[in-house]
């Protein structure tokens, strides 16, 4: 990949990215008005079988949350990037992406034609194409979002803890592909009820 | 009526298709037994189990009875029907081949034959290319028999609950669509135990009727009952 690499790009609501990011990029992501869901799956560039993994993240760090010093991690245990900083201070990666069907299963029959994540994974992977399927979408992380788990097992989707201008900043651990869904989601807190742009920016350390 | 039953011993892995409202009982034959457990729909794999929407759907960081078990297109897989235990985790992943080698030493058949040492990783993807499937297809497993518990501090810090559970514990699952089911024995990633003895598991499959309209799934909370609501319409 290119020695000069540099990004920056605002999503809209709704909207999604997907491209590669050299390792020893630097980048950041922008919650430019507050509690915004920024939905994002990471792979390795060079196997995309490689992926993010929630779970494996999960254990191997001891905790539930992301935050600075979490290494995001492949399925096999390589890591992929390395949050750097945080000035929003925890961010999701149980709550996975919302879709048409969760939906109708969350919210109703009313909202099977609503905007969603999926879909917009959808859409993105298919304009990438490079053999990107289905069965490569798998669980991903939800920056800025609040989904605090209990002591006795609860999890519930709350209000953001983000607010406007927090960040999250990543190291790429080696050559990634991005895939981004900036939420649309309506029915519940986690955009607080107005889903809003947010940015993109990556420069070599 | 129990249509059949089969031992998996410890640290072995398993495939098997559930057809729709027969039951699956697990019931472990030692202490701290674990099942890491993938599945997919029988008739399309691309369809399979999907936790994160399983617990969001249903307000809850683990598996218990009568939460449903659902797939990525909001159909209830199965329905928890029983459980001994209120908790089974489904948040921390399963062992991998080079953290065994870590924690226990090498290990190989030739040196130590039948009970070489093999990560749940190793036995899940072994079941799953016999269906043609693979390491694209892993998911978030469940974690029947483990609990994994959060502190409830600022990070979320996890902490396994050693003895949590003993021999004769079960759970019960209620297939809602036909169902491939795989799994493996191989002990929890972060169980302590210093020593290789992984507990094994009976499987046992039952004919049994599909979910009444008492049902306890599906008056449990609305989210669960359109779960099944919908996995019943693909079969209307």
């Amino acid at each position: 990949m290119s020695d000069e690499f540099v990004l920056d790009d605002v999503v809209e609501a709704g909207d999604g990215w997907i491209g590669e990011i050299p390792a020893g990029t630097l980048l950041r992501i922008t919650d430019l008005h507050g509690n915004q869901a920024v939905d994002t799956l990471f792979y390795d560039a060079l196997d995309y079988a490689n992926r993010y993994s929630a779970m494996d993240t999960i254990r191997e760090q001891g905790a539930v949350y992301l935050t600075t010093g979490s290494v995001l991690m492949t399925v096999n245990c390589d890591p992929l990037a390395t949050i750097v900083a945080d000035t929003c201070g925890r961010h999701d990666t149980l709550g996975g992406a919302c879709s048409q069907e969760s939906n109708v299963v969350r919210y109703g029959r009313h909202t099977r034609h609503q905007h969603s994540c999926r879909t917009t994974f959808v859409r993105k992977a298919k304009e990438w194409g490079r053999g990107l399927e289905k069965r490569d979408i798998a669980h991903n992380i939800n920056f800025f979002m609040n989904v605090p788990v209990t002591e006795d097992g609860g999890l519930t989707f709350e209000d953001g803890v983000s607010a406007p201008g927090k960040y999250v900043e990543l190291r790429a651990e080696r050559d990634l592909l991005m895939l981004v869904s900036n939420c649309p989601q309506l029915n519940n807190p986690c955009n607080g009820y107005d889903p809003t742009a947010i940015r993109i920016t990556g420069r070599r350390a | 009526m129990t249509a059949y039953s089969i031992e998996v011993p410890g640290g072995a892995a398993e495939s098997l298709r559930l057809r729709r409202h027969r039951t699956l009982t697990l019931r472990a034959l030692g202490p701290d037994a674990n099942v890491a457990m993938l599945i997919y729909a029988f008739d399309g794999p691309t369809e399979r189990l999907n936790v994160p929407d399983t617990l969001k759907a249903q307000m809850s960081a683990h598996i218990k009875p009568p939460m449903t078990l659902m797939s990525d297109m909001g159909r209830a897989l199965a329905s928890v029907t029983a459980s001994s235990l209120d908790w089974h985790d489904a948040i921390t992943g399963h062992s991998l081949p080079a953290a065994v080698e870590r924690r226990f030493g090498p290990s190989s058949y030739a040196a130590d034959r039948n009970d070489w040492r093999r990560s749940a990783r190793f036995g899940l993807l072994t079941e799953l290319w016999k269906h043609d499937l693979g390491a694209r297809d892993l998911h978030a497993n469940i974690n029947f028999f483990t609990k994994v518990a959060p502190a409830g501090d600022e990070r979320g810090t996890l902490a396994y609950t050693p003895g949590h559970a003993s021999e004769g514990d079960h759970v019960t699952l209620r297939a809602e669509i036909d169902l491939l089911i795989v799994l493996s024995t191989a002990p929890h990633p972060l169980d302590p135990a210093e020593t290789w003895t992984p507990a094994g598991v009976r499987l046992e499959i039952a004919e049994g009727p599909g979910p009444a309209p008492d049902d306890p799934s599906r008056n449990w909370r609305a989210e669960t009952a359109r779960s099944l609501e919908l996995a019943e319409r693909s079969y209307a």
